[in-house]
């Protein structure tokens, strides 16, 4: 049980997935600009990794390493991965249109998102079992949301903000999110008994 | 298009990272050092290269509804070929790249250039369009991780020179990745304003 706290501890705060492992970091500078995106792109990537790594763990210990096919392994995640969004989408319209219309422009988006691919792999270096793996990228996803949140509603205030001319637009972006990434540091003595 | 024009496109004025501002996880993630910089760019473009010519080659033959599906595919194919000869001939380089290796699949980067530019041309524009998008990456990463290593480490190619001995650490550290982009892109953003 600590140990899963500790793992989704770590995912949330400490090493968070965007501001200490840089994973994801396209969508979480593409689309930050409004509050209401970012949380929908926020749902949809918890919703995809915490499938996402169910499978590829699957995939890895029940398929890859008995067949001795390991070195396959980021073929095989990234297709894992692709069909699993398509898939997501299609059960999606089908079954519940109103979260489709809320989140499904933000999952094909997903399918290159390298937060998914690289919680599979991290899920795959450390070992996790399956219970851990699927904490970790539930609690990667949340990590994943609450920075893209706080960052989009910065980003909202900036709008009026004035700065030079050539700081405009992404540069001033990444400074906000260098400086979130200095908050977040705060979190790096974290622990849990 | 001549190959002048490709060539000053990728180093210059559509450098992927730096005015396509595509590719931003590898960047951040490995210019820490400029050992890390150059080993994580070369081996980009090596993917992006083979890559680019493979699906030159056969984009009369890939169904366009299956195509993304397909590129991934032959890219993640050249990415395992380029992270087991990582690790069987640079294990050092492969262990201080880590995860970021795979993860060349899912760099924007490779998928763009395969969508915008080698589903469209022939093999040898297409190859070199793969080459100087990558040199245009790795350029990138040099300019980053030299300033990034200097500033962070105070050292450049890992300890073989050493500038000064009391480093400011957070220049390594993710927060300084983020902060050093943002500076060299408004330098970027200000100089291609002059030019107009």
């Amino acid at each position: 049980m600590t140990n899963i706290l500790a793992i989704a501890l770590a995912a949330v705060l400490t090493n968070n997935v965007i501001l200490a492992q840089f994973y994801g970091i396209c969508p979480f500078l593409g689309v930050s600009k409004k509050v209401d995106t970012a949380s929908g792109m926020g749902m949809a990537v918890i919703f995809v990794m915490g499938i996402a790594s169910a499978v590829t763990w699957v995939v890895n210990n029940l398929v890859l390493i008995p067949l001795g096919l390991d070195y396959m392994r980021t073929v095989a995640f990234i297709l894992v991965i692709a069909t699993l969004v398509q898939f997501v989408e299609m059960f999606m319209m089908k079954s519940m249109p109103a979260l489709y219309s809320s989140l499904g422009i933000f999952l094909p988006l997903i399918t290159t998102n390298c937060a998914v691919l690289g919680a599979a792999l991290v899920n795959n270096q450390n070992g996790y079992n399956f219970i851990e793996s699927v904490v970790y990228g539930v609690t990667s996803g949340i990590g994943f949301l609450l920075v893209i949140v706080l960052f989009a509603s910065i980003r909202e205030r900036l709008e009026f903000a004035e700065p030079p001319k050539c700081f405009e637009g992404f540069p001033l972006a990444l400074v906000t999110a260098s400086l979130m990434a200095i908050a977040f540091l705060g979190f790096s003595g974290l622990k849990i008994w | 298009m001549t190959v002048s024009e490709q060539i000053k496109g990728g180093l210059i004025t559509n450098n992927p990272v730096l005015v396509q501002l595509i590719g931003m996880c590898p960047t951040l993630a490995t210019s820490t050092s400029l050992t890390n910089g150059i080993g994580m760019g070369l081996s980009a473009t090596a993917v992006l290269v083979c890559s680019n010519i493979v699906i030159s080659l056969l984009r009369k033959i890939i169904p366009s509804k299956i195509r993304i599906a397909a590129y991934i595919t032959i890219i993640a194919g050249f990415v395992t070929i380029i992270d087991l000869l990582l690790q069987a001939f640079i294990p050092s380089l492969a262990a201080s790249l880590g995860l970021f290796i795979p993860l060349i699949v899912v760099n924007c980067i490779i998928l763009g250039r395969a969508e915008a530019f080698a589903s469209k041309n022939s093999v040898v524009p297409s190859a070199i369009d793969g080459l100087f998008m990558g040199l245009g990456f790795t350029l990138t990463l040099v300019i980053l991780s030299v300033i990034r290593e200097l500033l962070g480490a105070g050292t450049i190619l890992g300890g073989a020179i050493t500038v000064f001995s009391s480093p400011a650490t957070i220049m390594i550290l993710p927060a300084g990745g983020f902060l050093t982009l943002g500076c060299v892109i408004a330098v970027v953003q200000k100089l291609s304003k002059k030019g107009e």
